[in-house]
């Protein structure tokens, strides 16, 4: 069998992908594809990420039995891959860890982000302040009032935070936002982008920096149970987390992935952010092809979702790919069942996860039910949720 | 020989460079659209650019970001801009017209579509963003089977490998972006615009235009004289968002006048 190797040599992943960019971003990225390139198996830059990954943010992140979750759905065992306990708090830092070392190589002073829950402008400002980068955030002004606590830790970690005030105000727009800060700073400028989306080789380089996911589970799960899990489940937003526990896994057959969609209201209300379970229209946004909720006339539409993090109306084109293929599924939750598996994982395991990663864990909690006690489900725990207390609180009429 | 050629070439018989203002269909409100088109032809235009709103407009600074957000507050997408357009085009049989726009829209709506469209309307020639040469090939070559002409961006970035990459597709003229940024950013350095435009004639007998960051009738003068065509987009988009009502048509008008005055004193002085 011919082992997985996508994307091509120009980014694709079959149709999806690619390099849809102005001219002025076209040599930029190319001198990134090319210094990627160079540095992803060259044994200095990986001993030193590596060394980054494991003293400060932490790694390998623990696989946990939560036991009496398991207990409580009555079915397949569930585990969850600890993200939450990385430095800064999701599985975010795992990338930007490898692009800020590679910025460094690069010899750019200065970085950008967009950021949507927060979670990626704070571990780019995090290892920005660590290296001594400047550091400009982009955040959708829509998303800084829900996701304050975040805003102010961006701040104290020294870097500039910009309120992106057009389109809808959200991470859709900060990516644009940020790119067009690109185009006009690309000479000193380094841009980390934080999910597997935009042009190549973003997809590509933000799934292998965060595959250190995926690759400790292949480790960890035959110590803990002498075999790999039977499902994996990640929630999607632009599929970064997803990416990353999914790919070392995409040859190994026997093991089922799903991605978990935010359906919002509910699909059938429209308001959703969930690309591939709607079966939305393949477009071109933020530099690839991709699956794109939008209207006929090709308008990005407006997404809706509780959690930051998963309100967008693209996905990364290597999901696209794979639900095409057959080899993952995807599926959607709602924002109240979201909340409801919030409030579960926060009574019966002692865990506060993020907004985003509660659709999957909603999912796990589904499935779990209808599976027999000695089959496994793997579910990436994102993030922890301390970003999202005010949002809770509120939904809960509860003011802090 | 397309229209966009012709008017190159009898703009280089009289020794003169063309200006190609550039407007957003829909923008103030899309019953204006026909007679904007119509002001910019008798102020001077040689051509018009006509953006397509767009949701997303990532090469766009905030001037023309704006004026899509506008557009589309009066549901102006790609299919009505191309209705306004032909319906120019009933009465002007001469200018070239120009679609400047993003990828997205046109896919939505289909390539064959689109394409089938614009040339029902008699629209001269496409210029998509998001499109660079290597992922654009078959749009490229629909467009050209129908006589339609595929404008490229060279950008200050660009080396020469790229630039002979460009223009085995393009045609009708070569787009020079002036500046390393988006639309409407500031003043461009007129001297390595000259540079690179020189550079670029190294390669090909194509007209080049320069746009992105011309903002006055002294800068439209100056890239003129080291160029075959001026772009004028987000000062011209800045005139429709200031002026109210009233005052629109002739505001543009003015402006427009002075430019071409500008660009044309230049002519007249060598
Ligand atoms: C904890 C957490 N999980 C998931 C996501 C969604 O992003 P992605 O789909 O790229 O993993 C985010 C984004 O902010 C996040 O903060």
């Amino acid at each position: 069998m011919q082992p997985y190797d996508l994307p091509d040599d120009f980014g694709h992943f079959g149709q999806f992908g690619g390099t849809f960019v102005a001219e002025t971003l076209i040599e930029a990225l190319d001198e990134l594809r090319d210094m990627y390139a160079k540095y992803k198996d060259d044994p200095d830059f990986l001993t030193e990420f590596h060394h980054d990954l494991k003293h400060f943010v932490g790694r390998p992140s623990p696989i946990y039995f939560a036991e009496r979750l398991t207990k409580k759905i009555g079915g397949a065992k569930i585990y969850l891959k600890r993200e939450d306990l990385n430095h800064t708090g999701a599985h975010k830092v795992n990338n930007t860890v490898g692009q800020a070392l590679l910025a460094k190589r690069m010899g750019k002073p200065r970085v950008i982000a967009e950021t949507g829950a927060g979670q990626h402008g704070v571990a780019t400002a995090t290892i920005a302040a660590r290296l001594g980068l400047e550091c400009v955030v982009y955040m959708g002004a829509e998303d800084i009032k829900r996701q304050s606590p975040n805003v102010y830790r961006m701040k104290l970690l020294g870097a500039t935070v910009v309120p992106v005030e057009s389109g809808s105000k959200t991470l859709k727009d900060a990516l644009n936002e940020a790119l067009r800060d690109w185009v006009t700073n690309v000479s000193n400028t380094f841009y980390i982008i934080g999910t597997v989306a935009g042009p190549h080789p973003y997809p590509m380089m933000v799934r292998d920096f965060n595959s250190v996911v995926g690759k400790e589970c292949k480790i960890q799960m035959p110590e803990l149970e002498n075999k790999q899990p039977d499902v994996i489940v990640a929630c999607v937003g632009g599929g970064s987390n997803a990416m990353g526990i999914f790919y070392p896994y995409i040859d190994d057959k026997n093991v089922q992935l799903v991605g978990v969609e935010a359906a919002g209201d509910g699909i059938e209300t429209g308001k959703h952010a969930a690309p591939l379970t709607s079966n939305s229209a393949i477009g071109v946004l933020h530099g690839n092809r991709t699956y794109l909720m939008q209207n006929d006339e090709g308008q990005i539409i407006d997404t809706h979702s509780v959690s930051a993090g998963l309100d967008y109306p693209g996905v990364g084109p290597e999901h696209a790919w794979l639900k095409d293929s057959g080899r993952a599924s995807y599926v959607a939750i709602t924002d109240k069942e979201a909340l409801e598996s919030f409030h579960n994982l926060c009574l019966i395991e002692g865990i506060i996860p993020a907004l985003e990663t509660s659709h999957a864990l909603a999912y796990a909690e589904k499935i779990a039910a209808k599976m027999s006690p000695e089959e496994i489900i793997l579910v990436n725990l994102s993030g922890r949720g301390d970003k999202d207390i005010n949002t809770v609180a509120d939904i809960s009429g509860i003011s802090l | 020989m397309s229209r966009i050629q012709a008017t190159f070439k009898s703009l280089k018989n009289k020794k003169e460079k063309a200006l190609i203002p550039f407007f957003t269909a829909g923008d103030p409100h899309p019953d204006k659209t026909v007679e904007i088109m119509n002001t910019l032809v008798s102020a001077g235009a040689d051509m018009i650019e006509l953006g397509i709103p767009f949701s997303d407009p990532m090469a766009d600074g905030p001037v023309i970001q704006r004026a899509s957000e506008r557009a589309l507050k009066n549901n102006v997408g790609i299919t009505t801009t191309i209705k306004l357009a032909a319906e120019f085009r009933k009465n002007n049989k001469t200018t070239p017209i120009i679609l400047m726009g993003y990828a997205n829209p046109i896919e939505a709506i289909g390539i064959d579509n689109f394409v089938s469209l614009i040339k029902d309307a008699d629209i001269d020639g496409v210029i998509t963003v998001d499109y660079p040469p290597e992922e654009s090939e078959q749009f490229v070559k629909k467009l050209k089977e129908n006589g339609i002409d595929s404008i490229f961006l060279i950008s200050p970035t660009t080396d020469n490998k790229r630039i002979e990459l460009i223009i085995n597709q393009a045609t009708g003229f070569l787009y020079y972006v002036s500046l390393k940024g988006v639309t409407g950013s500031a003043n461009i350095d007129i001297n390595q615009v000259s540079k690179k435009v020189k550079n670029i004639k190294e390669f090909t007998e194509l007209p080049v235009g320069v746009g992105f960051g011309v903002r006055d009738a002294k800068t439209a003068k100056e890239v003129a004289a080291i160029s075959d065509a001026v772009v004028i987009g987000s000062r011209i988009v800045q005139e429709i968002e200031e002026s109210n009502d009233g005052d629109l048509i002739n505001n543009i008008r003015n402006l427009v006048v002075e430019m071409k005055n500008s660009i044309s004193e230049e002519v007249i002085s060598k």
